[in-house]
Parts: structure tokens; sequence; C-alpha cells
């Protein structure tokens, strides 16, 4: 079974049409790269699949996405609970005026969880995952403002792993960091691919390729091409990917 | 033009360099051979040394672009290619320059007699002409013609599966010298069979830069269905 369907998505802001009929299924335990120019309706399209668009004004969804099997649209959904399942990280880094540990735990204490030693327990796993534990575990209590840009995105994927999503969300993750930290991310991204299915807007081809299995292909709203990553960067069937993967874009 | 496309169209230009210098020391290589021009023959040696320069210069060039552009889909096929084109090439340089010292060494002219029966001469014509298309095929990304080439390396096949019984017959009571020769005839036609082989592989990396197909240790009923 797929973990993620979506099924004639059409996509609207208002009158302006941002996605028109975009037919994607993806694997469980897979990551899958969404690339295109910008305005070509791949964040709007990561965005629905934790009804982050539902913050904007007057957008509107037809089609049906189903995580699980479940259409998340479907009237009496839970978002909360849709969003404690599906994780989100961000371009920039935004941790919350708080600790480092208070960052961690902030997901657990809003879903009510008040038990101390569970609360520690869940945060230190959720630091060791984005190896981040050794960096930090002395330096819990401060403020997570004090850390650098790369360590405060893993605190932030740390923070989205706290409540044991199923699916993370990344929207350009690496964008705002430096080469190192971002091979971080990446070898991360490999890692987590074992346990969440993962999907990623990246404007890096080379990341695209290093860290996804299928990569999708957007423009002006349209989805060209989703296929194997290895497919996308070697031979792509459609001219219009070709031309964008090698730059020659008009 | 992206900076990309000027790189990859001065590999091509450095490209087509290389491989009209190996074809034109392939025509030298003939003549040397024919008229047993041993001048000439030298002078194939000597320029070995270019072709061995420009193999170097190329293969910095593909590794450069690989470094610096991350060439993806048929930019990435299009250097993955030229660095197998560039081996083959070198290849090729090699084995005319086996011919020209082959040449150095044969005491005399050959028999035409032996020339005519073992077909050497149409055979290196034919070795000239496959080397020629191909290179055009490449200037002109013309894969039909690159295909063509599978068909002519048949007749070099032929020539040289059938060349050993024909000079063993040959040399059959002749003197020592006339044997010499002979054999030296015979590493020549086993020599173009190998320039006919390089001339296939660069065809299938210029069907698989454009196509993206695959034509490698397919038959060739295989490789013209595809």
């Amino acid at each position: 079974m797929y973990k993620i369907e979506s099924k004639n998505v059409d996509f609207f802001y208002g009158s302006t049409q941002a996605l028109k009929n975009i037919n994607i299924s993806i694997k469980p335990n897979t990551v899958t790269a969404l690339i295109g120019p910008s305005g070509c309706g791949k964040s709007t399209y990561l965005r629905l699949f934790n009804r982050m668009n539902d913050l904007i004004d007057g957008t509107r969804i037809e089609g049906s996405i189903c995580i699980d099997g479940e259409d998340i649209y479907a009237k009496g959904v839970n978002v909360d609970s849709l969003r404690k399942k599906v994780g989100m990280v961000f371009q920039k880094p935004n941790p919350f005026p708080k600790t480092i540990f208070e960052n961690v735990a902030y997901g657990l204490r809003v879903n009510g969880i008040t038990d101390k030693k569970f609360i520690e327990e869940r945060v230190e796993t959720s630091i060791k995952q984005v190896a981040l534990w050794e960096e930090v575990k002395d330096k819990l209590k401060k403020s997570a403002f004090a850390l650098s840009g790369g360590q405060q995105q893993r605190l932030c994927i740390a923070r989205a792993l706290a409540i044991q999503p199923s699916i993370i969300l990344m929207d350009e993750p690496t964008s705002a960091l430096d080469p190192i930290s971002t091979s971080k991310i990446e070898e991360l991204i490999y890692e987590l691919k074992t346990k969440y299915t993962i999907v990623i807007v990246t404007h890096n081809m080379q990341q695209a390729g290093r860290v996804s299995d299928t990569t999708a292909f957007f423009y002006m709203g349209e989805l060209i091409e989703h296929d194997n990553t290895k497919i996308i960067f070697t031979n792509p069937k459609i001219e219009r990917t070709q031309n964008y993967i090698t730059g020659r874009f008009g | 033009m992206s900076h990309l496309d000027i790189e990859l169209q001065q590999l091509k230009t450095e490209s087509i360099k290389m491989w009209s210098l190996v074809n034109l020391q392939l025509r030298k290589g003939k003549e040397a051979l024919l008229k047993i021009d041993q001048d000439l023959a030298r002078e194939v040696i000597l320029s070995e040394r270019r072709v061995n320069a420009y193999e170097l210069k190329l293969d910095r060039d593909c590794e450069n672009i690989f470094a610096l552009f991350n060439p993806v889909a048929v930019d990435l096929r299009f250097v993955l290619a030229v660095l197998k084109i560039n081996s083959n090439l070198e290849r090729t340089g090699d084995i005319v320059e086996g011919i020209a010292r082959f040449v150095m060494n044969v005491d005399h002219t050959f028999d035409t007699k032996l020339l005519e029966i073992t077909r050497v001469v149409e055979m290196y014509t034919a070795a000239n002409n496959m080397m020629e298309s191909v290179l055009e095929a490449f200037e002109k990304e013309d894969t039909a013609l690159a295909r063509k080439i599978f068909k002519e390396d048949e007749l070099l096949d032929d020539i040289n599966i059938k060349a050993n019984a024909i000079i063993a017959l040959y040399v059959k009571d002749q003197p020592q010298n006339v044997v010499e020769n002979a054999l030296y005839l015979l590493s020549i036609i086993r020599k173009l069979e190998r320039v006919g082989d390089q001339a296939k592989n660069m065809a299938e990396e210029i069907i698989f830069y454009i196509e993206a197909k695959v034509l490698k240790h397919r038959s060739k009923v295989e490789k013209a269905a595809e």
C-alpha cells in the first residue's frame, strides 16, 4: 500500500489555480524530491500533506490526498492528529525562543504529556536521532538560539521527530546552511528513511540526486514527470525535465 | 549559450581534432604498408605521441566538467561517451603505431598475390571508411549513420576469420623471408580487425549518449532491432 496517494489534485489560491490534476503515489520509507522552478507549485503541493494551506484564506482543494489509505481532506478529519503524523521542517531553522530541551519537548507538552521521565527520554532519543546529542547534551538548558544554523535545523528536525510522525515534510531544509551542515542533514535524511517517509522540496539538483529515491518535476502547477531519481537524472523521458535539470530552462 | 554548453562544445571540438588525427594516422599507415614506405611509417610512430597527448588532455577536460559542472542527463551521457571514445581513439592510435612498426620490420614489399588473396587492402579501406563514418556520426549526432558501422564491421570479421587458412596455404614450402612477411601481414589483419571493434564501440557510445540506449554486448540481431 502507498503511504501517500494523491489523486486528481487541483488547488486554488482564490481564482488562481496553483496545481493542476496532480497524481502521485509515494511508497512508505522512501524519499521523494519535488523539484521545479520557483512558483511551480512544489511547496504548495508539499503543504497539502499536513493541511498547512488551510491556514491561508481563500484556498480550495479538489481531488483527494490519502495518507495510509485515508482521505485527509474528508469531513471530520482531525487536523491536529494529522499533523502529529506528518511533521514538517522549513527552509529557515525556526526554533522557538526556548531552551534546547523545551524546543524538543514542546510537541509532547502541547499533546498533553506530563510524565517527566517520558519526556526526558523522548527528548534524548530525538536529539540522538539527529546526531546532535554529543554537541548539546551539556547545554540543554541554554537557548536554542545559541546554536549554529545547522544545529538549529537539526534541532527542528528533532522537534518534529519527538512526536513520532510517520511522514516528514521538508521545504528546502538546507538552503540556508553551509556545505558541512548540509551534508549532515542529507546523511540524516538517508538514515531517517528507514523509519519515516520523507518528502523534500529542493532547488538543489545534486541534493535531489543524492537523497531521494524518486523525483517529481513540477512546472507551472503541473506534474511533468515523476520517476526513479536515477532515471530522472540520467535519462528523463520528457524533454522539459531534461531542459530543467541541465539548466537549459527557457 | 551557457558556460556548460561552451565547455561541452569545446570538448566535442577537441575530440574531433583527436579523432581526425587518428584517422589521418590510419590513412598514412595504409600508404606506408602498401608502399613499404619506412619514412612514412616512422612519421606515424612519432605522431603517436600527439595522440597520447590528446588522450591526457581529454581525460582532464572530462574530469574538470564532472567536478565543476556536475552534468546530468544528456550532458552526463555525452561526457561519459567522450571519456570512453577517448580511450577507443587512443587504442586505435596504438594499433596504427603497431602496423607502422611492422612496416619498419618488413624487408621488402608484400607479394601482390598475397595482398590480393588475403583482401587486406579491401579490409584496410573498410576500416578507414568505418572510422570516417563514425566520426561523421559523432559530428552530426547521426545515430542512423552510427548504426551502419555494425554492418560494416562484419566484412572485417569475415576477412580476419578466413586469413589463417589462406596464409597457412600460401606459406607452404615457401622460404623463411616469405613466411615471415606473411606472418607480419597476418598480424596486420588482426590489428585491422581490432580497429573495426574500436569503431563499433565508438558507434555504441554515440547511440548511448544521444538515445540513452545501451547496445554493448548485444547480438547483431538485437542491435538491428533497437
